[in-house]
């Protein structure tokens, strides 16, 4: 079979300045399907050359504590809340279908099989394509997270204030 | 289209969105400013995407092609 064309407006060569657009993420919720969607269109934007910054707060945060820790927090119900819902990006839990980590088990067999990428390697590919990652200062004080508990190459925490100037000045903003 | 001269081919078949395009924005950056490569994809979805990535970015799409279910696209660096 020869090569053909294909359809006219994939064929649109786009040269020239191009306005740089800048997309928010507000990463809440925690949930693995959740977080897959932030992590999908946060490398993605970073990819499309989009300025793009994920402001990590409540749950969200529990997905940028290191894999490898098991309980963060200073105080019995800071380290309690660590250990009901084990932190890292790798431990997400479904928002529904979890069984018991059945769920979670055949969403990551399902997207091994059809070549689709863990949230782990699209956290690394977005960081590696210049997306920030934000935390919420006031929800690492509320569970007791440090600095040292989260991945590395994160920005400094910051606040409402400094989140809603972002979403203002955002082309796009998402709640996810 | 075989007389272009490409400085880096990328292999996206069988990868799931978006992986085709992360891996073009690893290769592109591997080039200099009016340097070409090309993508292979199976990802029906990159038909359109690549135009978008394209259309985003600034680097042109200069050929793009289908043939048994591979779609390919060449891309200039900006």
């Amino acid at each position: 079979m020869t090569p053909v064309a294909l359809a006219p407006e994939a064929e649109v060569a786009s040269e020239g300045a191009v306005k740089t657009k800048k997309l928010v993420i507000i990463d809440y919720s925690g949930e693995l399907e959740k977080t897959w969607a932030t992590l999908i269109l946060a490398s993605t934007a970073g990819a499309m050359e989009m300025e793009t910054s994920v402001f990590i707060t409540f749950w969200g945060l529990q997905t940028f504590v290191k894999d490898r820790k098991r309980i963060t927090g200073e105080n019995w119900m800071q380290k309690m809340m660590s250990f009901m819902q084990r932190p890292g990006v790798s431990h997400r839990k479904l928002s529904k279908m979890n069984f018991m980590g059945m769920g979670p088990w055949m969403m990551f067999k399902l997207a091994k099989q059809y070549n689709v990428a863990s949230p782990k390697d699209l956290l690394e590919m977005a960081q590696a394509v210049g997306v920030k990652f934000i935390p919420c200062q006031m929800t690492m004080d509320m569970f007791g997270i440090k600095r040292e508990d989260l991945i590395e190459g994160m920005e400094e925490p910051v606040g409402a204030a400094t989140a809603l100037q972002l979403m203002t000045e955002a082309d796009s903003t998402l709640f996810i | 289209m075989n007389n272009l001269d490409i400085k880096v081919k990328v292999d996206a078949s069988g990868l799931a969105c978006p992986l085709p395009i992360l891996k073009a924005t690893q290769a592109i950056r591997t080039v200099g400013p009016g340097e070409l490569i090309e993508v292979v994809a199976t990802d029906p979805g990159s038909v359109k995407d690549f135009p978008a990535w394209a259309g985003s970015t600034g680097h042109a799409l200069v050929e793009s092609d289908s043939a048994n279910g591979k779609y390919r696209f060449v891309f200039r660096h900006k």
